[in-house]
């Protein structure tokens, strides 16, 4: 039987996001790419939850939730 | 992961900063570190200057002055002296700190004072139009430096270890765990501590010199930078280009609102 991976939350607050690319050059996975002013989530099925995102966003514009 | 609202007024974002600026990296990072202390949001009292990091004092939810320009020392003494108990922390910047408030900077490091000063080294007056400040590097460009800049500039954190401070820190917005942690050991320490940490300006430094959009600007930092570890083994010519991060200096040493404090009493029960 294949597993089923829960996927974990990245969620992007656009009204705080400035389009910096800050988010996009920290991911490991390039889960994060910019398509217009703000950061969008391209791969989330990548995302390991690491929160260097979150970490190193300077507008708090980055929630990630990790699926436990 | 980390809940920020509880420390933020939060009808006050989004920030100021331009896009690509490191100083809201510094700021989470200093309100990570505040939670790691324990202490309560009524202890602690953030005083800043003026500058584009000064404005940090707004977005937070302590006991705030946002004060006049490179005085934020001087006021913030005048708080450690009236109200020995609280956790008084400096924002500042690098014009702020070394040009304008230079003397209050090391003659607060010399009393050694129980302050925390939270220093950061943009290489440029970012928010008054990109001027040169002392820590802007030789053969830089700034608004007031068209054809590059002819001065050397400052070792703040080498200034700040010179003068007497007990604890001396640089740290970089590339790497903002060990910046949680570094923070963390300024609040706690009693005495005059300086956390130096060095931030992009893409906006004023960046554009005029073509270093490439914030982001490029925080990548490029780990490639200059080197720990203190690392730089003790290093030749002094190796390390003319590199930023040394770590904490270069920690030692104990009598602290100058106790000892005020002492004097006073001696001085009290003499005249009874």
């Amino acid at each position: 039987m294949e597993k089923t991976k829960k996927l974990h939350k990245i969620e992007i607050i656009e009204e705080l996001c400035k389009g910096c690319d800050i988010c996009v050059q920290f991911c490991p996975f390039d889960v994060l790419a910019m398509n217009g002013p703000v950061v969008e989530v391209v791969n989330l099925e990548k995302c390991t939850a690491c929160g260097l995102c979150e970490l190193h966003c300077p507008d708090f514009a980055i929630i990630v939730t990790k699926n436990k | 992961m980390f809940n920020y609202e509880k420390y933020l007024r939060m009808d006050k974002l989004p920030l100021i900063w331009c896009a690509g600026c490191g100083d809201g990296i510094v700021l989470k990072s200093m309100l990570r570190a505040i939670d790691r202390t324990g202490l309560s949001k009524d202890e602690i009292a953030m005083v800043s200057g003026i500058g584009c990091s000064s404005r940090l004092t707004g977005y937070v939810d302590f006991n705030t002055l946002h004060t006049t320009h490179g005085r934020a020392i001087a006021y913030a003494t005048g708080i450690k002296m009236v109200k020995p108990e609280m956790t008084v922390i400096v924002v500042t910047g690098d014009g702020d700190a070394t040009a304008i408030g230079g003397n209050h900077y090391i003659h607060a490091a010399r009393r050694n004072i129980d302050l925390t000063v939270i220093l950061f080294n943009n290489h440029i007056y970012g928010m008054t139009g990109g001027q040169v400040s002392p820590t802007t590097p030789g053969g830089f460009f700034a608004s007031t430096a068209p054809y590059g800049n002819q001065d050397n500039a400052f070792n703040i954190s080498g200034l700040a270890q010179a003068a007497g401070a007990s604890f001396v820190a640089r740290g970089t917005v590339y790497d903002a765990v060990k910046l949680d942690r570094m923070i963390e050991k300024a609040i706690l320490k009693k005495g005059f501590s300086v956390v130096e940490v060095m931030t992009p300006c893409p906006t004023a430094f960046g554009r005029r010199n073509r270093l490439g959009n914030g982001a490029k600007m925080i990548m490029d930092l780990k490639k200059v930078s080197v720990s203190v570890e690392k730089a003790a083994k290093m030749e002094v010519e190796e390390l003319n280009d590199k930023i040394v991060t770590g904490i270069l200096m920690d030692v104990d040493k009598p602290e100058y609102t106790e000892r005020y404090l002492k004097l006073m009493e001696k001085l009290q029960n003499q005249s009874k």
